[in-house]
């Protein structure tokens, strides 16, 4: 990955904790740091708990991050008050895609209601012909009939829920999108249809995703690096094909070796590798670029041992 | 493939996106959300004769000085305990006649009341027209529930969206508060009102602004914690929706079954509420009359004089079962998914 490439969103150590000092303390991010260059998609995957969803809402600022900076086009955001003016600013340049296409979109509001409410906040488009074309515009490139503006999301299947929430998130034109598992609810034949759409919009309007899900063929397909958790925290994170092909850390050969292939004679074959993450998080470890563009998160002598 | 018939290249057409569309076109109007509520209820036949009764009854009670044919507190102790008679028609139960010791007598004739005086809805027992006393309950009886109904949408709705929304210590400090106000029973609410107020509509109205619109306040609070995890409220959240208009649009348009339902059942509340106050006499002050004490009044009577309690009873029930109903088609019209 050329360094020269520009970063759009810079994560520093980030920390978010619930429940601060009570007996139910959650460590959901501990001390994570990674960057996203302009324009590519970064695959975030990991097991049901580690973090994932919770490293998306942080850096979207649903949450106030307990510790850390995130660095948006230089800007760090993590500490911008909300209702105010940057957060204003900030909330229409990134944007989320959200995971259940049945909860994400309000049941007693039209579809272009739904899709106009970005348009409203940040006035965009005001007049009322203006904004039916902009909605148009938007249900048609989501592959809508814009016909369908007056209906109500009820009346819509999984995959065309989702696509009106990606309108949704497209209609205040941002740089950078949030996927939080913009698939995992739908069918595997609709799958290919979203994510194929998201490349298609990516291509046209430049964007930087986030895509954060737990199906990792999918993510391979989609993402040009990935980023690996568990626990809280990155464990690895380097280019689709490194991570595939060069595995390092034992949690990421583990999640490897769980992928399903169909075929009968290498399913009979394939053994599962186990992950002891007893010896994985110690004192000695941190987050290091043990390869170029390759982070690992180890102790300084496994680093030697692979450079 | 020689079995294929020969079709003309003339006949066949290229089917575009926009021929597609025209399928799809739909024929009818694009309404707002508003305007398809509306829709919806004025499809929904019950609901439009609930309404009807209810805009009925409203009516009347609010014009009672013009339509109630008596004074409804003017006693005429001569007259008391008239049966009902309309005109001079012979509808039996309107005809005055009364059973006394197994016989029909007509009791206007004994009572001498002149020939072109009646009571459509009989007297009680001091000789005021029930008919006019009812009216007057009636419109005092809405009032309290309307009062307690506007308490519920003014101080509950708010109350519970604000404490489920802001959460945390916000949260526990209003849960508190309203832990407070309602391990306090109502009578003595009343009661400490009546000790430094005079019995009567202001204090009961205190006491219902007081106490009723906390379950209101609890239900939408429970509901909101519900609803501000939904990932439609988190969208909102990622497009800068501030919270008050995150309240309007979203909130409660979804919490509106449960708001309605409640509301069903503040109306009924509120107006026992009145007539148990009445009835154990720090209500409404005699002479002016409740349903609550036109019921009171006419159960001491009711076995020798059973019009006295049936009139108050059947309009009671006609607006306790049109409140329902028109509850259960608001509720429906407020849900888009009920058109199918």
């Amino acid at each position: 990955m050329a360094d020269q490439k520009e970063k759009i969103v810079e994560v520093k150590h980030l920390k978010q904790y619930f429940n601060i000092g009570k007996k139910n303390e959650v460590k959901a991010i501990d001390d994570v740091s990674f960057y996203i260059y302009k324009g590519e998609t970064l695959g975030l995957v990991g097991e049901s708990g580690s973090g994932k969803s919770t490293t998306g809402r942080s850096i979207i600022r649903l949450y106030s991050p307990t510790d850390g900076e995130i660095l948006f086009e230089g800007q760090d955001i993590s500490k911008i008050k909300n209702h105010s003016k940057n957060m204003k600013k900030f909330r229409k340049e990134m944007q989320m895609i959200f995971q259940d296409p049945y909860a994400s979109l309000n049941p007693r509001m039209k579809v272009k209601d739904i899709i106009s409410e970005g348009l409203d906040i940040h006035g965009i488009a005001t007049g009322k012909e203006e904004r039916e074309e902009k909605i148009a515009e938007l249900l048609d490139m989501v592959n809508l009939n814009p016909e369908h503006m007056s209906r109500y999301p009820y009346e819509f299947s999984g995959g065309q829920r989702q696509r009106i929430g990606i309108a949704r998130a497209l209609a205040v034109d941002p740089q950078f999108i949030i996927a939080d598992e913009p698939i995992s609810a739908l069918d595997v034949s609709i799958q290919a249809q979203v994510v194929n759409l998201l490349q298609d919009i990516q291509k046209e309007r430049g964007l930087t995703y986030l895509f954060i899900a737990h199906d990792l063929s999918m993510v391979k397909y989609i993402s040009d690096r990935i980023a690996v958790m568990y626990h809280g925290k990155i464990v690895e994170l380097a280019s689709a094909d490194e991570i595939y092909d060069n595995p390092l850390h034992s949690y990421t050969k583990s999640l490897l070796s769980a992928i399903p292939i169909p075929d009968p004679e290498t399913e009979k074959k394939r053994t599962r590798i186990d992950f002891d993450h007893s010896q994985a998080f110690t004192d000695q470890h941190s987050f290091r670029e043990v390869l170029p563009g390759h982070f690992l998160y180890c102790t300084e002598e496994e680093a030697a041992n692979i450079k | 493939m020689e079995n294929l018939p020969n079709i003309s290249k003339d006949k066949l057409k290229l089917v575009t996106k926009t021929n597609d569309q025209d399928k799809e076109k739909l024929d009818t109007p694009s309404l707002t959300y508003m305007q398809d509520v509306r829709r919806r209820l004025f499809s929904n036949k019950v609901s439009m004769v609930t309404l009807t009764i209810l805009v009925i009854i409203i009516l009347i009670s609010i014009l009672a000085p013009l339509i109630a044919p008596h004074d409804p507190n003017a006693q005429q102790v001569t007259y008391a305990n008239l049966p009902p008679k309309l005109a001079q028609l012979n509808i039996p139960g309107f005809n005055g006649f009364q059973n006394q010791n197994g016989h029909m007598v007509d009791a206007y004739k004994q009572l001498n009341v002149p020939k072109g005086q009646y009571y459509i809805l009989g007297t009680d027992y001091l000789g005021r027209d029930l008919l006019s006393r009812i009216i007057y309950g009636t419109r005092l009886s809405l009032f309290v529930a309307f009062v307690a109904t506007l308490v519920d949408l003014i101080i509950g709705v708010p109350y519970g969206i604000i404490s489920g929304w802001r959460g945390g210590r916000v949260d526990a400090f209003m849960q508190r508060f309203i832990e407070i106000i309602s391990s306090v029973p109502n009578l003595i609410v009343v009661i400490l009102m009546i000790s430094v107020l005079q019995p009567g509509i202001t204090s009961i109205i205190l006491a219902i602004a007081v106490t009723e619109w906390v379950t209101m306040a609890r239900l939408v609070r429970a509901q909101t914690f519900q609803l501000k995890e939904q990932e439609y409220i988190l969208a909102a959240r990622t497009l800068g929706e501030s919270s008050f208009k995150i309240a309007m649009k979203h909130l409660i348009p979804n919490l509106s079954s449960t708001i309605i339902i409640q509301t069903m059942f503040t109306i009924p509340t509120a107006i026992f509420f009145e007539a148990f106050l009445s009835y154990i006499g720090i209500g409404v002050p005699a002479p002016n009359a409740s349903l609550g004490t036109l019921l009171s009044n006419g159960q001491l009577s009711f076995r020798f004089l059973p019009y006295q309690m049936w009139a108050p009873a059947i309009i009671l029930s006609i607006i306790m079962i049109c409140t329902n109903l028109l509850g259960d088609g608001l509720r429906d019209a407020f849900d888009p998914q009920s058109d199918h």
